[in-house]
């Protein structure tokens, strides 16, 4: 074969050109220490600490809010599908769970547990049309979600019980025979059941239904054809997603707001849960906890930014409007600069600090 | 022409992959016309030919992602006209894409543990709770995966994201994600494309290693006709679509009409 056996052209087989940047390690199971003494903090200190208005006014709907970041991350950042629906999603859980206590006359937990149950199969129900669209125009059609949904439980009054407002309120917040109306109360209940979604969030997303849901969001294709069903992992990630949702949503009407409506679910409230993946990082459990700490936070804090330097000056409308302008500002700095989010931002802080005096 | 094939497998063993007079085109262009040629259990088959000869869409006819207009693929004595490319992966048909289909935000263990998919039984509710079943057999795949990076010396990546590796590295970490769901066939779309000549000389050494001692049948695409010679039992060549040379690499190297078609004109 020393024959002159010339080889045919190799130019322009496309070798993708490969970033040659240093490797990536991907964070393992590294929580140590950490966790326990963050759980203990939760549940100890926090509620000794905390008063009225920060246990019920903001770490509330601070927990439930990364509740509801964390069902759209495991359909958005980890299956890669795209939904603009969890407004809606949040609604059919409220109104569920307020169906199953007030129509059914279940207890609470129950009435929450099966809320999320029908919230899971009326995702699985918008998650069919996934198998053929993709990326934006999936977006587009999970809005039919949302707005099906504003539209369904205005509509018909049997849904908020035939009350002449169209909201919905529970006479009692009970546990197991305890009132659980106090701030303290609801901060615990809320505080248990995102611990545990939580968890089963992070089981999910290392077991092979977790790989699965990435490998299809990395390349849907080469997926398919290594032997992961492709159409399936999608759906049960629009059904674990909107299970999420719906509890998030029964818990929003109920433990925070008190009395909700279809209004509490509206579009701005999809925006709101989206913005959270999108700062907080897409496809990061923590990810959620830190977007939704920021956004619940930042209002805040600019309210108070605006109280101490320019009081009176600004009226609160104007304020309003230069809070969504910031928003605006960051989810573009975050999309183009660190699209995995303020997740990512901190651990290659912390990456850099433990390596400080070499290199920062 | 024909040229008598020496495979590696007994002759009269049925083939494990017969392919008859499939064909294909795009929108009229005809990629493949009327290709037939079968591949023996336990051989290494390279299909070789110029660019745009139709091989890289003969491997995605018989996964699954393309559908031939004509012909039957027959694979372990069962006859298809057409299959889902899940189930082509179920019947243990795995492959390798030429531009590399790795899961680019994956570390290296979880990309070769989808492979796995096809194993998982255990279901959502298990996997959730991580009930007992759940976890034993995650130790499974787990045990099973870290044993493919072994074979394939990968360990050194285990944990790195795929898409910030090298090239070279990505292309064997995808031969690893093939290879751990055990396939009975392995399809390799130009596994040495854009490797220098160690990295050649490395993963011929595994393909050969595969093939040997682990049993599986192997069908490549290569343009390193020198690589090809040494490497594979049987040699098919293609040319527009069209089988020119079918047999043992030494006949169909000396064969005039695949070297006027293909290899070159003799100096």
């Amino acid at each position: 074969m020393s024959q002159t056996l010339s080889n045919p052209p190799l130019v322009s087989r496309g070798v993708a050109p490969v970033t040659r940047l240093a490797p990536v390690a991907l964070p393992g199971p590294r929580l140590g220490l950490g966790l326990p003494a963050l759980l203990l903090l939760a549940f100890g200190v926090v509620p000794q600490l905390g008063g009225e208005y920060w246990l019920g006014a903001i770490l509330v709907p601070f927990l439930i809010l990364s509740l509801a970041g964390l069902g759209l991350n495991l359909l958005t950042g980890y299956a890669g599908q795209t939904s603009l629906g969890s407004g809606g999603f949040m609604a059919v859980g409220a109104f569920a769970t307020f169906g199953f206590v007030v129509h059914g006359g279940l207890p609470l937990p129950l009435a929450i547990f099966l809320a999320g149950l029908v919230t899971a199969g009326a995702g699985l129900v918008f998650g069919l049309p996934s198998d053929r669209i993709k990326g934006f125009y999936l977006m587009v059609s999970s809005l039919a979600a949302q707005f099906f949904f504003e539209w369904l439980f205005q509509k018909f009054p049997w849904f908020y019980n035939y009350g002449s407002s169209g909201t919905i309120t529970l006479p009692r917040l009970e546990l197991f025979g305890f009132d659980i109306g106090s701030a303290q109360g609801r901060y615990y209940v809320t505080l248990s059941t995102v611990v545990l979604l939580t968890w089963i969030a992070v089981s999910l997303t290392r077991s092979q239904i977790g790989r699965n849901w990435m490998a299809v969001r990395d390349m849907d294709t080469a997926a398919a054809v290594i032997g992961i069903p492709v159409y399936r992992s999608k759906v049960v990630a629009f059904a674990v997603s909107s299970f999420y949702l719906g509890i998030a949503g029964a818990l929003w009407a109920f433990l925070y707001l008190g009395s909700a409506s279809v209004q509490s679910f509206g579009i701005s409230r999809s925006f709101q849960v989206l913005f959270i993946i999108i700062i907080g990082g897409m496809g990061s459990i923590a990810g959620n906890f830190i977007g939704a700490a920021f956004i619940s936070l930042l209002p805040l804090a600019i309210d108070h930014i605006a109280q101490g330097f320019f009081a009176g000056h600004v009226d609160a409308g104007l304020l309003q409007n230069i809070q969504k302008a910031i928003f605006g500002l960051l989810i573009i700095g975050f999309l183009i600069k660190e699209p995995d989010g303020l997740a990512r931002l901190l651990r290659t802080l912390g990456e850099r600090l433990s390596n400080w005096p070499l290199r920062f | 022409m024909s040229i008598p094939a020496t495979h590696a497998a007994s002759p009269s063993a049925p083939p494990l992959l017969d392919v008859r007079g499939v064909s294909l085109s795009f929108k009229g262009v005809k990629a493949i016309s009327d290709l037939s040629f079968s591949v023996a259990r336990g051989e290494i088959c390279a299909l070789i030919g110029p660019n745009g000869a139709g091989k890289s869409s003969l491997l995605n006819v018989l996964n699954g992602v393309y559908v031939a207009d004509a012909g039957e693929v027959v694979f372990q004595g069962e006859h298809f006209r057409q299959i889902e490319p899940i189930d082509a992966a179920r019947r243990g048909i795995a492959r390798t894409f030429q531009n590399n289909a790795l899961f680019r935000k994956m570390s290296t263990l979880d990309n070769v543990l989808t492979g796995l998919a096809r194993h998982t039984r255990s279901g959502l509710l298990s996997q959730a709770l991580r009930l007992p079943g759940a976890r034993r057999e995650e130790a499974r795949l787990r045990e099973k995966a870290e044993a493919i990076l072994d074979f394939l010396d990968l360990q050194a990546y285990r944990d790195f994201t795929v898409g910030s590796l090298a090239y070279g590295i990505q292309k064997r970490i995808e031969l690893a994600r093939a290879l751990v769901s055990s396939p009975t066939l392995l399809l390799l779309d130009e596994p040495l494309a854009g490797m220098n000549a160690r990295e050649k000389a490395e993963m011929s050494a595994f393909v050969r290693d595969i093939n040997r001692d682990l049993g599986i049948t192997v069908v490549l695409i290569e343009h390193d006709v020198g690589i090809v010679l040494s490497l594979s039992d049987h040699v098919v060549v293609l040319d527009y679509g069209r089988k020119i040379g079918d047999g043992a690499p030494d006949a169909v190297k000396s064969d005039a009409a695949v070297i006027s078609a293909y290899l070159g004109a003799v100096h």
